[in-house]
């Protein structure tokens, strides 16, 4: 795509393929020849860890729907089931469930790490709206995955969220109603409503996948950001993706699997909540609805609006004013390390989300309401004044003149030969510069 | 594509259309309408369906239910709510101006849409100590507290949700929270002192 091919098929069959469906030089050029800045950090292996949890819940969740029954009488003792008769029915299930929060933890570090470095900048703003898609799909796919348990949270949290709908009544008297009732395929939240939970839940994954394939296209044509957020200028700026990148995600993954792991095994309820485990019950609500851990900051923000219309369109313009993060930014640095002043704000905006996170998870009242209304004005005024003023006062730092420049000096008029130099032991180089 | 050599008449600059202009744009718009008329049903499938349709009526023997008590039973999946007021709660509804209500509205299917939300006209007709409603908060569907002896009824001693604090009074209007209607009253009728058909 955006560097030339070096793959260079060896034998009549690799010839063959590549005169046909050349998937093999695809492969070659994208993942393992592919020029990758050389500065990359940890935060860099999101991606592939992302990747992993994809792959990971489609998975499981395939080998759960082969136990799983759908039906409103039947889908909560299935889900029991599943934990005490089904062979691994435990390990697949506690796997699952724990798998979507990880995949949360995930999803967020890798979007922080795109909001910090400026990664949604130019050239890569599709990039970023594909991303923020993704996201979006993640928490319908996992909103609708909850209910399937169809606990008492399970059931209430479809309830709460589907007549979120509900609220368009005070726009077109009615409207808000029938899209409800059209929602639930009856006049509350009853069997119909889990049975086509089901059937999007087991369809949006791959939709999901899909998208992650047209996010990774449009991160291979620009090349990925870094750190220093400039632009890679010669090849002594980037090394091949294999073996450089392969190696370090492969690490970080593999860490990152151990975290997973020990929830799975020592807390794998710890994220969950008790009254998921009451079925179902129409006629009862729970005394206090909370979400899982992931939607909490998007529920405070709900609940910090006192009006019902007005508390959903926030709720919906908290995700969605991503989409518009590469136009509301006006600075020309991409990466934060070298904005003093906006670097403020970005940790605060962090903050605020933790915070939000937490309040969400507590009854609106009181001091928790007048707190949860502070963060949620932060939360918007990040985006929308923060984001356009900061970027035109502030003076940044001084950029390096290249990616490779901090660490190996400016580059010489004859290009080095860049693999020998880097064997030359470290304490000789001084000498050699003196 | 403006190559003027073309053979293709659609393609040169005469501003007139051309047979093929006609053509092309008729075959796109039937196109057009033929899949949106092959995706109705693909969507309209989601509707409630004949089944949830038929359970369209309740009947309820209320004869049991005393003054200062109240009984919930389902109706179309739905909670409903009836509550046999004692003349105290009857005395503060009445008592309470509808100007002081944030929602106006009677929201009682079995009368107009613009009726006040006055007490008679969320009370049962001509049986004033009867309350129908769908037990269901205006606000995000939870079931409010109210119905049981010990529970909460919040400040105006008629229901109270518990998931975002949205209080009712004693005929069922929103008083305080963030619930934006009265709860609703389906359509019933006494068919005689002791029995309610409700739908």
């Amino acid at each position: 795509m955006a560097h030339p091919s070096s793959y260079e098929p060896n034998t009549g069959i690799e010839r063959w393929i590549d005169a046909r469906l050349p998937v093999p030089r695809l492969m070659h050029d994208q993942f393992l020849a592919f020029p990758t800045p050389r500065n990359l950090n940890y935060w860099w292996t999101f991606g592939g860890i992302l990747t992993f949890m994809l792959a990971a819940q489609i998975a499981t969740g395939v080998v759960l729907a082969m136990h799983y029954v759908p039906s409103e009488h039947g889908a909560f003792d299935s889900v029991e089931k599943i934990m005490r008769d089904v062979n691994w029915g435990w390990l697949l299930r506690y796997s699952h469930a724990v798998g979507a929060s990880m995949f949360f933890v995930a999803v967020y570090i890798h979007t922080f790490r795109g909001l910090y470095y400026g990664s949604y900048k130019a050239p890569r703003e599709v990039l970023w709206i594909l991303g923020v898609l993704i996201l979006l799909l993640m928490i319908a796919t996992a909103f609708m995955g909850y209910s399937l348990v169809w606990g008492q949270m399970s059931f209430w949290a479809v309830t709460v969220i589907t007549n979120l709908f509900s609220s368009l009544d005070s726009v077109v008297p009615g409207l808000g109603t029938r899209l409800v009732q059209w929602i639930w395929g009856g006049f509350s939240v009853g069997g119909p409503t889990l049975n086509r939970l089901y059937s999007l839940h087991y369809l949006f994954p791959f939709i999901i996948a899909g998208v992650v394939v047209l996010h990774i296209w449009a991160l291979h044509i620009p090349g990925n950001n870094n750190p220093t957020g400039i632009d890679v200028k010669t090849a002594r700026d980037t090394v091949p993706f294999h073996p450089y990148y392969t190696i370090k995600d492969g690490f970080a993954l593999v860490a990152f699997i151990f975290l997973f792991a020990a929830v799975v095994f020592y807390a794998p309820n710890y994220l969950g909540h008790p009254d998921n485990y009451v079925p179902a019950n129409p006629l009862q609500t729970p005394p206090h609805i909370v979400p899982e851990w992931y939607f909490l900051p998007f529920y405070a923000i709900l609940r910090a609006i006192p009006n019902k219309l007005l508390g959903v369109i926030a709720l919906l313009s908290s995700i969605s004013v991503l989409f518009f993060v590469p136009w509301l930014d006006t600075s020309r640095v991409r990466s934060t390390s070298y904005r003093p002043i906006y670097k403020w704000f970005f940790w605060a905006f962090a903050v605020t989300c933790v915070a939000l996170g937490y309040l969400g998870s507590q009854q609106p009242e009181g001091v928790y309401l007048v707190l949860g209304r502070i963060f949620t004005v932060y939360y918007f005024a990040f985006f929308l004044l923060v984001m356009p003023i900061v970027g035109l006062i502030e003076k940044p730092r001084g950029l390096p003149g290249s990616i490779t420049e901090p660490v190996l000096g400016p580059e010489e008029v004859a290009a080095p030969p860049a693999p020998a130099a880097r064997k030359v032991p470290l304490k000789r180089k001084p000498a050699e510069v003196a | 594509m403006a190559n003027h050599d073309t053979l293709d008449p659609s393609l040169t600059d005469d501003d007139e259309p051309t047979r093929r202009d006609v053509i092309l744009i008729a075959a796109g718009g039937f196109a057009a309408i033929g899949a949106a008329a092959a995706i109705w049903p693909l969507l309209d499938q989601m509707s409630p369906d004949a089944s949830s349709l038929s359970l369209a009526t309740t009947d309820v023997d209320v004869s049991h239910v005393e003054a200062g008590q109240a009984i919930t039973v389902v109706w179309r999946g739905k909670p409903i709510f009836i509550r046999h007021r004692t003349e105290k709660e009857i005395a503060e509804a009445k008592d309470t101006p509808v100007d002081d209500l944030p929602d106006p509205l009677a929201r009682n299917a079995n009368l107009p849409e613009t009726a006040s939300a006055a007490d008679d006209n969320r009370a049962a007709k001509d049986r004033e100590p009867w309350l129908v409603m769908i037990g269901i908060c205006t606000h995000l569907g939870c079931i409010p507290k109210g119905q049981a002896v010990g529970d909460y009824r919040g400040e105006y001693g008629g229901w109270f949700c518990p998931c975002h604090g949205s209080q009712y009074d004693t005929a069922g209007r929103i008083r305080k929270g963030p619930a934006p209607q009265n709860l609703a009253i389906p359509p019933y009728a006494f068919t005689s002192d002791t029995k309610i058909k409700i739908g």
